[in-house]
């Protein structure tokens, strides 16, 4: 074991020998150790949320059509610190009326509902904070925690908007986790594990091709979760000022701030992970830093694909949202569960590529039959709402030959 | 190694310090003089009319009842899509038979027209 195939566990060794050298125990050795580990990882998910802040500021930017930060460092790359400053010694207003436990409580809650999802993300091969073996559990699990800081800030807020907003929030979030739960359920039967890291080594095929259907439902129920555009219901900036943090200010809201961020990078690190093979590419199980780099890249790209949907899709509303989910997505997310039970049992023997095959025409047949019975709805729906029209034209010219 | 659910023990009590720090740091260096005009709920700048906390509309609670649903099952369903390829197709078609059932009911809520918002 070299620190270029192990890093994480030649650094754990060394530091044990250490501290055993030092006089103690095995046990307190191995605690203080995991503790290090996580202040480590959690350090690393903090850093990187500074760094989102001027990804996300210069991308908006560029999707407007503007140059975003550029005056503080190469870039703008210093904007985020003088961010960070600014909101730091701001005054932290507390509004009369608010009820001041959950209302101090709910912005740590946010931030720690998505460093908590950090715990299992397997970044590489032998770097990753935990290998839960209910690791899709968990993060549905944690995913929802952020759901409760939100409303626990739109309840103490003592404001109105702020209620509303929090109540839309709960909607949403109940509704799009069915669909991200059932999604789930199909990279845990295509690779039979729940582990997350199980799934990634299970991925000789990436997921991807397998099942792009799920890609694509886990994708819009993420965006949903996240409370992003067009999904961004609980803060409309049009109708409800900033939703359910308009009473916060100073750092409260920007750690609320800092937790969309990270957690829209968490998930595309998930949609990495579930669908994308992780951290695999050439070479990443020989030296784990390089799968480390292939994770963050795909991360990123997951990360982006957030941002695009979120600057170029307008805001839906709310019937149409959750009319979207119960009548369109969950439906649909059963059926390809279905399909998927039913293929992977019926090509339990079969080679790969069989596999792949067969898995890959069964979601092209569940989405061409879905586009089938849209448009067959939109047929009937076109013909509902032309027929009474039809009938004044037709009126019209029998007049006309009943003149002649 | 130790335990992983300790480790996330560990997790938990790191990701509550990190954002309290920050928010102590702020505390401590943040001026701190509130007045009543500055403290009042953020209405676009119209006085609060009533209560703040108002009733709530109730149909988010009648989606709320079918999520509950949803989700206590589908957390059932996961055991079951984890040992799927070592089940007999008996019991891999009885997993189906329970999918069935769930979205039966999703069916019977639509048709009580339960989804509609209005």
């Amino acid at each position: 074991m070299t620190f270029w195939n192990d890093p994480i566990h030649f650094i754990a060794e060394w530091l044990r020998g250490l501290f055993i050298g030092w006089g103690m125990s095995g046990d307190v050795a191995n605690v203080l150790i995991a503790l290090i580990g996580a202040v480590v990882l959690a350090s690393v998910a903090m850093v990187l949320d500074i760094l989102l802040v001027w990804v996300e500021r210069k991308v908006v930017a560029r999707f407007q059509d503007r140059l975003g930060p550029n005056r503080l460092g190469p870039f703008g790359l210093f904007q985020p610190f003088a961010d960070i400053l600014k909101l730091i010694i701001k005054e932290n207003i507390t509004p009369a009326g608010a009820d001041k436990v959950p209302y101090n409580i709910a912005p740590i809650l946010a931030m720690t509902a998505v460093l908590l999802l950090w715990a299992v993300l397997p970044l590489a091969p032998t770097i990753f904070g935990v290998d839960l073996n209910v690791g899709a559990l968990y993060l549905i699990a944690a995913g929802a925690l952020g759901t409760l800081a939100i409303i626990l800030a739109g309840w103490s807020s003592n404001n109105k908007f702020a209620l509303i907003g929090a109540f839309r929030a709960v909607a949403m979030m109940v509704s799009y986790e069915i669909p991200m739960v059932v999604t789930l359920l199909i990279p845990t039967i295509l690779a039979g594990t729940m582990s997350l890291n199980g799934m990634v080594k299970a991925q000789d095929v990436w997921f991807v091709v397998l099942s792009p259907l799920a890609v694509i439902i886990f994708l819009i129920s993420a965006v949903a979760e996240l409370g992003r555009a067009p999904f961004d219901l609980n803060e409309a900036e049009s109708e409800l000022v900033a939703g359910y943090h308009v009473e916060y200010s100073g750092m409260k809201f920007g750690l609320f701030y800092a937790a969309e961020l990270l957690h829209a990078f968490t998930f595309g690190g998930f949609m990495a992970v579930l669908f994308f093979g992780g951290w695999r590419g050439p070479w990443a199980e020989q030296y784990p830093l390089l799968g480390l780099l292939y994770f963050f890249v795909k991360a990123m790209i997951g990360y982006w694909v957030f941002m695009w949907i979120r600057y170029t899709m307008p805001r839906i509303r709310i019937d149409h949202m959750l009319a979207f989910n119960w009548k369109f997505l969950t439906p649909l997310a059963f059926v390809l569960l279905m399909v998927t039970a039913l293929v992977d049992k019926a090509l339990a023997g079969a080679e790969t590529w069989v596999y792949a095959l067969g898995m890959f025409l069964a979601n092209v047949v569940v989405a061409w039959v879905t586009v089938e019975i849209l448009r067959a709805y939109s047929r009937r729906r076109r013909l509902e709402e032309e027929a009474p029209a039809k009938q004044v034209i037709r009126t019209g010219v029998e007049g006309q030959a009943a003149h002649h | 190694m130790v335990d992983a659910w300790l480790y996330i023990g560990l997790f938990l009590l790191v990701g509550i310090v990190i954002p309290g720090m920050a928010i102590m740091i702020s505390w401590l260096v943040a001026p701190r003089k509130p007045n009543p005009v500055k403290q009042s709920p953020y209405e676009c700048g119209v006085e609060t009319v009533g209560e703040s906390r108002v009733q709530f509309k109730a149909q988010y609670y009648i989606f709320t009842l079918v999520f509950l649903v949803f989700d206590v099952e589908t957390v059932f369903l996961f055991p079951w899509a984890v040992a799927l390829g070592k089940l007999p197709l008996f019991v891999a078609l009885e997993g189906i038979v329970f999918i069935l059932i769930l979205v039966a009911g999703l069916v019977y809520a639509w048709r009580k027209g339960m989804l509609e918002w209005v």
